[in-house]
């Protein structure tokens, strides 16, 4: 779960890392108020999940509080890369004597978070590393130790910084760890970490990532976790999904796709790309799906209105094939696609527990059966560009 | 001989009472697996499918000569539980549980720094040595198993996709020495290169199928120890080059990350790109890995 800037900074500061003075508003005339608090002039930030905010015009200066209003009435309701900004951070804008970057990644091949420090802020840090590689640093944290004092020195020295400042890095990146750490985030990242013209470390933007596997003692940061999407970037469907133990991810082929397992699903797209199709999603019903689960599935693909032909591949082991028979039966009668007036054709592949039941069960409700999950793909390809919905 | 599990395999299961617990003690016990103990805390003094409960770890291995854990306990507790198999000296533990929070494993990966022990997973299948033992998940339907004692080593990041590939390989006549899933999450224990290298040196593998999925450098690291170290041929499929970049897929590292610009490790591409150029044959779809197995060694049964 990526958090928003604002909300990032909330945690900064309650950790002791400085950001710039400034709140979040939601309507033209709370940023009008922020701004004369902050003296006049203000930086409004559109707050959306998107790198690039600043380019694509979600960051803008306002010289005064009525330019400020301005820019958040214009901001507020727009969309930054398709995405839409309901609020707007207001702040004091910042005197800059030197733009630093700093990172702590969980390193998954490591085993360790890594902290990545680089004299280069306010750049995208994965074109200096690849311009500049001797300008990016990276350490690995031991969890025994945590981020000791040394560790920040070390990185300090490695980026050139004035040794003036070199303990104030050190305590900075102390306290980012410890909140990485509290909040079980993978990704807590300061770019940039400005210098003030005052000799003062600020965070000027924060970007947190929480680890979906530890939501559940992050309430705090989700107080409304069950009724609410993780991810921003998710439709309607997909949190329909999710709230049904199923992971479905929408793309923008025709041919839609129900699997047990996740690496199995990411192989039936692949044939189905491989033998000529364009798969209209990534679904995984998860292990031991009920037949409500698999109706649920069956509807969401059913939603999305390019699907023309829909692929369903279980290899039975704690799934049962009998199970998601009935459940893809009971899905079509529930939407009405008796096997008289069926619009989108269904091609099934059941292997594994139970299966002998289940294709009896297909049978009966006159659903095409595939032996090999490369047969399906090319029966469902087939269908996909001779027929589709009426 | 094949690899890490065998005749000789004794087994805990941590989370014995549990429904997923117990429901696969029954089937490993079907399957022939010699399961000698299991631990729930708070339910010592039970027995489930015939096997006495513990409530810890170390008095069981105590009581039972238990050389092998396998855990199904709940994602929030399954750190702790890696880690009472740890301090309790087993030398193989093998982590079932999906959702275990990233720090959590950072943690654990630091405890078995250094101590004689290894873990597999988490958010794995488990392992079958067909014919010995399984201490897994896989399906293994009496009678019609997907598994077929033989030659062939198979190490994967999935669940089901492995099955689907086990099956393709029995139904050519192709048997397996060692099956192996080694996680689906960003922190394991258990690496493809380690499985590699064991599946190098036993003698009972005379190829390998190694089965990635986008995510991570796995991929690019098993690449490497096939180009530098590897004389078995390798056979290998990549799950995911159809999948957009920064979502995830399912599985907890399965998400390229980076963008998914050209360079991006987590690609699909990239992957297949190192593995080919290692020397590995490349299966454009699961069937196509048991295909070209049984042309690479040129007969049914390894």
């Amino acid at each position: 779960m990526n958090l928003h800037e604002y909300q990032s900074k909330e945690l900064f500061a309650a950790e002791g890392i400085a950001v710039p003075d400034g709140a979040v508003a939601e309507t033209p005339g709370e940023a009008r108020a922020i701004a004369q608090r902050l003296g006049g002039a203000a930086v409004v930030k559109a707050q959306v999940l998107t790198g690039g905010r600043g380019k694509a015009g979600g960051i803008v200066v306002a010289g005064d509080p009525e330019e400020a209003a301005a820019v958040a009435e214009r901001l507020l309701g727009s969309t930054i890369r398709d995405l839409p900004a309901e609020r707007v951070l207001v702040e004091a804008a910042a005197q800059i004597a030197q733009e630093l970057y700093v990172a702590l990644i969980v390193d998954r091949e490591v085993g360790r978070v890594a902290l990545i420090v680089s004299s280069e802020g306010g750049v995208d840090i994965e074109e200096t590393a690849r311009d500049h590689p001797d300008r990016v640093h990276t350490l690995h944290i031991d969890p025994y130790l945590g981020l000791r004092p040394f560790y920040g020195v070390r990185a300090a020295a490695a980026m050139g910084l004035d040794s003036g400042l070199w303990s104030d890095l050190a305590s900075l990146l102390a306290n980012l760890y410890t909140l990485a750490q509290r909040y079980d985030a993978t990704l807590t990242e300061i770019n940039p970490l400005i210098v003030t013209a005052e000799g003062k470390l600020q965070a000027l933007d924060a970007k947190v990532t929480i680890d979906d596997s530890a939501l559940f003692r992050q309430r705090t940061l989700r107080p409304d976790l069950d009724s609410e999407p993780t991810d921003t970037e998710e439709s309607t469907a997909e949190a329909r999904a999710r709230q049904m133990g199923i992971s479905y991810i929408k793309l923008d082929g025709e041919i839609g796709c129900m699997v047990n397992g996740a690496g199995l699903a990411m192989a039936t797209m692949d044939v189905i790309k491989h033998v000529g199709g364009e798969p209209a999603n990534f679904l995984d019903i998860g292990g031991g799906a009920r037949r409500d689960r698999v109706a649920t599935a069956l509807e969401i693909i059913l939603s999305d209105p390019h699907v023309r032909v829909v692929l369903v591949n279980i290899f039975g082991g704690i799934t049962r094939c009998d199970e998601v028979a009935r459940g893809i039966v009971e899905a079509l009668d529930h939407l009405g696609q008796t096997s008289a007036r069926r619009s989108v054709p269904i091609v099934v592949r059941l292997v594994g527990t139970n299966h002998e039941e289940g294709q009896r069960i297909l049978q009966q409700a006159d659903l095409p059966a595939a032996t090999t999950l490369s047969e399906g793909a090319r029966m469902a390809v087939e269908l996909a560009s001779g027929g589709g919905r009426s | 001989m094949a690899i890490l599990v065998d005749h000789t395999t004794r087994v805990l299961v941590q989370g014995i009472t549990g429904r997923e617990g117990s429901f696969h003690t029954a089937q490993m016990l079907t399957y022939g697996t010699a399961i000698v103990a299991g631990v729930t805390p708070g339910k010592g003094g039970q027995t489930v499918e015939g096997v006495s409960v513990f409530d810890d770890v170390i008095t069981a291995v105590g009581e039972t000569g238990a050389n092998t854990s396998i855990i199904y306990v709940p994602a929030r507790f399954a750190a702790d539980a890696i880690l009472e198999a740890a301090e309790a000296l087993i030398p193989l533990i093998i982590c079932i549980t999906e959702g275990i929070p990233v720090w959590d494993m950072i943690r654990v990966r630091r405890y078995l720094e250094g101590r004689p022990v290894r873990l597999i997973g988490p958010n794995c299948p488990g392992i079958i040595t067909p014919g010995a033992t399984k201490v897994g998940i896989m399906p293994t339907f009496p009678g019609a198993d997907i598994h077929k004692p033989g030659h062939v080593g198979l190490v994967s990041r999935s669940g089901t996709l492995t099955y689907e590939i086990v099956w393709a390989l029995t139904e050519k006549g192709l048997g397996q020495s060692t099956c192996l899933g080694i996680g689906g999450d960003p922190i394991i224990g258990t690496s493809f290169v380690e499985t590699l290298a064991m599946f190098q040196e036993d003698p009972d593998t005379h190829a390998v199928v190694l089965i990635g999925e986008i995510g991570g450098e796995a991929e690019q690291q098993a690449a490497a120890f096939i180009r530098d170290a590897m004389t078995k041929p390798v056979v290998a499929f990549v799950a995911g080059r159809t999948a957009p970049p920064g979502r995830r897929m399912g599985h907890a590292g399965a998400i390229i990350a980076g963008g998914g610009g050209a360079d991006a490790s987590g690609l699909a591409a990239n992957k297949i790109e190192a593995l080919r150029a290692a020397g590995a044959y490349i299966a454009e779809y699961p069937e196509q890995v048991a295909e070209q197995m049984l042309h690479i060694l040129g007969q049914a049964d390894g």
